[in-house]
């Protein structure tokens, strides 16, 4: 172990050698962020490696116009919302989910397929779900549409506001003031999607992506390697999760996932409109799409005021440099969603890290 | 929310399975890996298997979330 670990010093020297500055990684996955944290790993690399937390949280990036349009939803007595338990916290204009509860059509599920369940336990409700979420969980939804479709279930409506990864990892990079010298892959999100799919930003961008699982050691080996391939000059694709992740992901996800959705363009948090980065139901589930059949009106809009989730997002600051961030943003009052979210980075940094800058 | 787990099947009846997670039973399609076997290890997310795993990936996951429990509720305990 120590060995590995003096490796990975050494070859963060030699990159920060060779690049004359401080190096900056980016893990773009909320669990990578929190594993780190965990870890311990912060403390222990050189101040010569910088990690940045990237837009990997999808409660995160969810624009705040989807979230209001849910909420407004909320009001709706004929309307049953069913969402993933991330979301429920996430302000918006007009209070939360979790503050709308207390009229019981408020429903925490933890799969898709409970959505359908819920649609034949109340067949005289109308059943919303909340379809967030990178290409890990867009699968399940696929899933959920074909099968509600063909069993003919008329009282499900699925808002999908599903994201792409790599069309975000592109826009950042497109970005004239960003900072980032290479990607910690996701892990999960590349047992989907596979390790190959990062080739088209290593060949544009010329950037190191190396896909990690999520214990410390991995974790400071991919450092290493990216490192490495930042010292020689070699930007390539590399993964550390082979028990889980191939060169081409999970076919069969692919493939229902790509039977199901159009990609279009779509907008994030703090990234702003994004080409060819979101997930629609094809036109084949109409009966499905909650836009369609709910007459939601989505409308993208400003991120809430003085909140810095964007920037955070972005790479371009850390929480602690937010004015809001352990002040009027905590985790029991959070003012923006990269608080709510326990792998959102606001939450981690208040999390493990608060302490430290306390002292 | 990209958060998966890895667990031993050890119920299956098409694609519906029940898969054990250090002592949890957690319902689970498996959908999205037709070749899954009863008794294989797979990785869940959101109530869906998304790959099978070999069983040393598996506990060593496992240890993970241990360690994760572990140090939570020592965190919890200097916080508190």
């Amino acid at each position: 172990m120590l060995e590995r670990i003096n490796k990975a010093y050494k070859q963060i020297a030699r990159a920060n050698q060779t690049l004359g500055r401080r190096i900056n990684v980016m893990e773009v996955c909320g669990t990578h962020t929190v594993s780190i944290f965990r870890a311990g790993l912060r403390d222990v690399l050189p101040d010569c490696l910088k990690l940045l937390s990237g837009p990997g949280c999808p409660v995160c990036v969810t624009d705040q116009g989807y979230i209001d349009a849910v909420l407004s939803l909320s009001e709706r007595d004929d309307i049953i919302i069913a969402t993933y338990g991330d979301m429920i916290r996430v302000p918006g204009r007009n209070g939360s989910l979790e503050q709308k509860t207390n009229k019981g059509n408020i429903k925490i599920i933890s799969s898709a397929q409970d959505a359908l369940n819920l649609a034949k336990q109340m067949p005289d409700k109308k059943i919303l779900f909340v379809a967030v979420g990178f290409e890990t969980t867009t699968p399940a939804t696929a899933v959920l549409a074909n099968e509600a479709l063909n069993e003919g279930i008329k009282n499900l409506f699925i808002f999908s506001n599903h994201k792409l990864v790599i069309p975000a990892m592109e826009a950042l990079l497109s970005e004239k003031n960003h900072r980032i010298d290479a990607f910690l892959c996701p892990g999960h999100v590349s047992v989907i999607i596979g390790s190959d799919a990062y080739k088209p930003i290593v060949e544009k961008f010329k950037r190191p992506c190396v896909v990690s699982g999520f214990e410390p050691m991995q974790i400071i080996i991919a450092l290493s390697e990216i490192c490495s391939q930042l010292a020689d000059g070699t930007p390539a694709v590399a993964s550390l999760y082979d028990a889980a992740v191939t060169p081409q992901g999970n076919k069969t996800a692919q493939k229902i996932t790509n039977e199901s959705f159009d990609i279009v363009d779509g907008y994030w948090r703090g990234l702003g409109k994004i080409a060819k980065s979101t997930l629609k139901l094809k036109e084949k589930f109409s009966s499905l799409d909650a836009e369609k059949q709910l007459g939601i009106q989505f409308i993208p809009e400003e991120d809430l005021s003085g909140c810095r989730c964007g920037e955070v997002l972005c790479g371009l600051i850390d929480p602690v440099e937010c004015g809001l961030f352990a002040n009027s943003c905590m985790p029991d009052t959070p003012v923006g969603p990269c608080m709510v979210s326990s792998e959102g980075a606001c939450a981690a940094w208040y999390k493990y890290a608060r302490r430290k800058r306390q002292n | 929310m990209c958060l998966a787990v890895p667990a031993k099947i050890i119920e299956l009846n098409g694609d519906d399975a029940i898969a054990d997670c250090v002592g949890n039973h957690i319902q689970t399609k498996t959908t999205l890996v037709p070749e899954v076997k009863l008794g294989d290890f797979i990785l869940i997310h959101a109530g869906f298997a998304i790959t099978v795993l070999d069983e040393e990936e598996a506990k060593k996951t496992w240890k993970l979330l241990e360690d994760m429990d572990t140090f939570n509720k020592t965190n919890n305990k200097v916080s508190g």
